[in-house]
C-alpha cells in the first residue's frame, strides 16, 4: 500500500507546489500598476456592455446532463470489462442489454434532433 | 488507514462541507461541495474500497458537479439572498437533519467495538474493494439493480431532451426584461 | 522498509520534472517546428553572452523559449479585471494544470530494473486500478477551463470557457469508450501489466501492439484526445478570430502560462496514453528481458539493466513521435466550426465507441480472447 500511496502522495504535493508557484510568481515579481481602464472587461475596445454573467444557451445544459448519463453507463461498464473473460455469455448478454436500453435512448436524441447543433 | 490520517481527511471534509453551506457564492460552494466529494473518494480508496472511491471521483466530481455548474451558469444564479427559504422549508430541513443524525448515531453505536456490525465489517478478502469483487456483486447479486439503472438512465435522456426542447409557441427564450442579448452560444 | 519509500518519493519527482521539461521542449518545438514547416526562421535570436555561437553551433533559439519567454511571462504584470471573481481567477489555472500533472504519477516509463539484488519499478506509483485514476483526473481537466472562462467576468472568456467545457464533455465519452476497449482487450487495469501484455509478436514477426488488434480504438483516442486539448482542429474555445482568446482572454503573466503550460502537457498527456494503449508502452520490438530475438533466429544477448534501460528510450521516443504529429496536424487542419465538432463527437465518435466496445466484448467472449 505505501509504496503506491507516497509515491501518489509526493507527486500532488510537488506538483501543487509547481503550478502554485507559477500561478503567483508574476505577482510577486510583476508590476503593479492597476488603473481603471486596465480592469474594464476586454469586448475589442468598446466599453464593456454590463456583466458578462448572464444566461445562455440551454443547448449546453442539455450537453451536460447527456454527458452525465452516458458517463454513468461507460463507469457502469467498466466492472463487467475487467470480469469479460470469467463473466462469460451470460455477462455479455446483461451487458448487451444494458448498452441496448440506453441505446435506444441515444436514437430517441438523436431522431429528435437534440444531438443537433442549429 | 491510521487513525491520525482519517482525521485529518475527515476534518477537511467537514470544514468543505461547512463551506458549501456558509458561501453566499454558488459557484464557490459548488468548489467546496467538489473538495468534500473528492475527500470522500480518498477516504474510500484509504478505506480498501479503491473501485468505489475512483468511481466516486468520476462520477461526482467529473460528471455531476459539472452539470451543477452549467445548472448554475444557466439559471444565473447571482448571489443568494441573506434571508434563508420560508419557515416551512427550514422546519422540514431540521427533521431531516434530525433524522439523519439519528441514522448515523444508530450506525456509529453498531460499529462501535462489541456492536452488532463490528464483528463483520473487517472481514475482508484479498481482493477486497477491487473492480473485480465489484464485477462479482453488480453482475450476481445486483444484477436487477444494474439492468434497472439503464431504465432509469434512459428516462434521464428522455426528461433531458424534454426539458431543453424549444416550446414552439413560446417565442424567444430570452424575455427576461431589461436583457437586450440573446443568450450566448 | 523506508529506502523504499524514498525510492518512490524520488520516481515521483523524476516523473513530473522528465513531464516539465518535455512540455517546455514542445514549446520550443511548436515555435521552431512551426517556422520550419512555413519556411520562416523562427525562434533564433537570444543567446547567453553568444556562447552557443562562439563554440560553432547553430543557433536553434532554445534559449528564447525556455529562458526568456518564461522571464517574460513571469516578469509581467498579472492584473485582474475589475469585475472578476478574484478567487477563482486564480483557482482556474491551478485547476487546469494540476490534474494532468498528477496523471503522469501511474504511468509505467519501463520494465522493472534490477540493480544490486533491489528490484525497482520504473513507475512511479505501481496502482492496480491505475486506468480508473487516469479518468478520475481526466474528468478534473474540465474545472480549469469553465472557471476561468466564468471568473473573468468578460463575454469573450465566458463563451470560451462554456464552448470549451462542453467540448470537453462530448468528447471524453469517447475517450473513456475507447479505453474501455482496450481494458476489455487486455482484462485489466493496470497499465503495466497492459504493457507486459503487448511483449511478443504475433505471426513470428508482428509485434503484440494495441494497434494491431483495435485501430478504431486508436482513432477514437486520437481524435478525442485532440479534442481534450483543445488544439487545432478543435480550437474553438480560444479561436482567435471569434473569441479573441477564449477562455484566458483576461488572464496575463504567470497565469496565462499555465493555461499555456497545461495545453503542451495535454499533448505530452495524450501521447503517452497513445504509446501505452496501442504501441506497446515501452516494449521494443523483438527485445525479450533476456536480449533481442529477431525473426530469422538471430539472438543478440543483453543484461537486465540494459534491456529495461532500452525500454525506457523507447517510451520516450513514441511518446515524442506523439507529441510532434500532434503538433504537425496543427498546421495541416482547418479549425472546425461548432456545429461540426458537435456533430462529429455525438454523432460519429460516440456511436462508433459504443459499436467497437460491443463488438471487443462479443469477439473477446466467444471467440475466447484477442490476440
Amino acid at each position: 500500500m505505501a509504496n503506491v500511496t507516497v509515491p501518489i502522495v509526493v507527486t500532488f504535493v510537488v506538483a501543487a507546489a509547481v503550478v502554485g508557484l507559477m500561478v503567483t510568481v508574476s505577482r510577486l515579481l510583476g508590476p503593479r500598476q492597476m488603473t481603471a481602464v486596465k480592469g474594464e472587461a476586454f469586448e475589442c475596445g468598446n466599453p464593456a456592455s454590463g456583466s458578462a454573467w448572464g444566461r445562455f444557451s440551454v443547448h449546453f445544459y442539455l450537453v451536460a446532463l447527456l454527458f452525465l448519463v452516458l458517463d454513468v453507463e461507460v463507469v457502469l461498464l467498466y466492472p463487467w470489462a475487467v470480469e469479460l473473460r470469467s463473466s462469460g455469455i451470460a455477462g455479455l448478454v446483461e451487458a448487451l442489454f444494458f448498452i441496448a436500453v440506453l441505446g435506444v435512448g441515444l436514437i430517441y436524441a438523436w431522431r429528435i434532433g437534440a444531438l443537433d447543433w442549429d | 488507514m491510521p487513525a491520525w490520517l482519517f482525521t485529518f481527511v475527515a476534518v477537511l471534509a467537514v470544514l468543505g462541507a461547512l463551506g458549501v453551506i456558509l458561501q453566499r457564492n454558488p459557484v464557490h460552494s459548488l468548489l467546496a461541495l467538489v473538495l468534500v466529494l473528492s475527500l470522500i473518494a480518498v477516504l474510500f480508496i484509504a478505506l480498501g474500497a479503491v473501485a468505489l472511491g475512483f468511481l466516486q471521483a468520476i462520477v461526482y466530481v467529473g460528471a455531476i458537479m459539472v452539470l451543477f455548474l452549467f445548472v448554475i451558469w444557466l439559471l444565473n444564479l447571482e448571489t443568494e439572498p441573506r434571508e434563508g427559504g420560508r419557515l416551512l422549508v427550514k422546519l422540514a430541513a431540521a427533521v431531516l437533519a434530525a433524522m439523519l443524525a439519528a441514522e448515523l448515531a444508530a450506525l456509529a453505536w453498531r460499529a462501535a467495538p462489541g456492536g452488532a456490525a463490528a464483528a463483520g465489517a473487517l472481514h475482508q478478502g484479498a481482493n477486497y474493494g477491487s473492480m473485480a469483487a465489484l464485477a462479482k456483486v453488480l453482475m450476481g447479486e445486483y444484477l436487477l439493480a444494474f439492468e434497472v439503472t439503464s431504465v432509469l438512465l434512459l428516462a434521464a435522456v428522455v426528461g433531458a431532451v424534454a426539458l431543453a426542447r424549444k416550446d414552439p409557441g413560446a417565442g424567444p427564450q430570452s424575455s427576461t426584461p431589461g436583457r437586450l442579448e440573446p443568450p450566448l452560444r | 522498509m523506508s529506502s523504499e519509500l524514498v525510492i518512490g518519493a524520488v520516481k515521483a519527482i523524476v516523473v513530473l520534472l522528465l513531464v516539465l521539461n518535455l512540455t517546455a521542449l514542445l514549446l520550443w518545438f511548436e515555435r521552431k517546428g512551426s517556422a520550419l514547416m512555413q519556411d520562416r526562421v523562427g525562434a533564433n535570436r537570444a543567446a547567453i553572452l553568444g556562447v552557443g555561437r562562439r563554440l560553432g553551433l547553430p543557433n536553434l533559439g532554445l534559449v528564447n523559449t525556455l529562458v526568456a519567454d518564461s522571464l517574460k511571462l513571469f516578469t509581467k504584470e498579472d492584473f485582474v479585471p475589475a469585475g472578476a471573481d478574484r478567487f477563482l481567477h486564480a483557482l482556474a489555472p491551478f485547476l487546469a494544470l494540476f490534474p494532468v500533472l498528477v496523471t503522469f504519477a501511474v504511468v509505467p516509463l519501463g520494465d522493472v530494473i534490477r540493480l544490486g539484488g533491489r528490484t525497482v519499478e520504473l513507475q512511479a506509483a505501481p496502482l492496480n486500478a491505475a486506468v480508473l485514476y487516469l479518468l478520475a483526473t481526466l474528468g478534473l481537466g474540465v474545472y480549469g477551463v469553465a472557471l476561468g472562462g466564468w471568473a473573468s467576468n468578460n463575454r469573450w472568456a465566458l463563451l470560451g470557457g462554456i464552448r470549451a467545457s462542453a467540448q470537453m464533455l462530448s468528447y471524453e465519452i469517447a475517450m473513456g469508450l475507447g479505453i474501455l476497449s482496450m481494458v476489455m482487450t487486455y482484462g485489466t487495469l493496470d497499465l503495466q501489466a497492459m504493457c507486459r501484455a503487448q511483449g511478443g509478436v504475433w505471426l513470428g514477426w508482428l509485434p503484440r501492439w494495441g494497434i494491431f488488434i483495435q485501430p478504431l480504438a486508436f482513432v477514437l483516442l486520437l481524435v478525442a484526445g485532440i479534442a481534450e486539448s483543445k488544439r487545432v482542429p478543435f480550437d474553438l474555445p480560444e479561436g482567435e478570430s471569434e473569441l479573441v482568446a477564449g477562455y484566458f482572454t483576461e488572464y496575463s503573466g504567470g497565469k496565462q502560462a499555465v493555461f499555456m503550460f497545461t495545453d503542451f502537457a495535454e499533448v505530452v498527456l495524450v501521447a503517452v496514453l497513445l504509446t501505452l494503449f496501442f504501441f506497446g508502452g515501452w516494449q521494443v520490438p523483438y527485445l525479450y528481458s533476456d536480449g533481442f530475438h529477431l525473426p530469422g533466429g538471430f539472438l543478440l544477448a543483453l543484461p537486465q539493466a540494459a534491456v529495461a534501460l532500452l525500454g525506457v528510450v523507447a517510451f520516450f521516443v513514441k511518446t515524442l513521435v506523439f507529441c510532434c504529429f500532434q503538433l504537425l496536424v496543427r498546421w495541416v487542419m482547418p479549425r472546425m466550426r461548432y456545429d461540426q465538432l458537435m456533430r462529429l463527437g455525438w454523432k460519429g465518435l460516440l456511436p462508433l465507441g459504443l459499436i467497437n466496445v460491443v463488438a471487443t466484448a462479443c469477439v473477446v467472449v466467444l471467440a475466447g480472447g484477442v490476440g
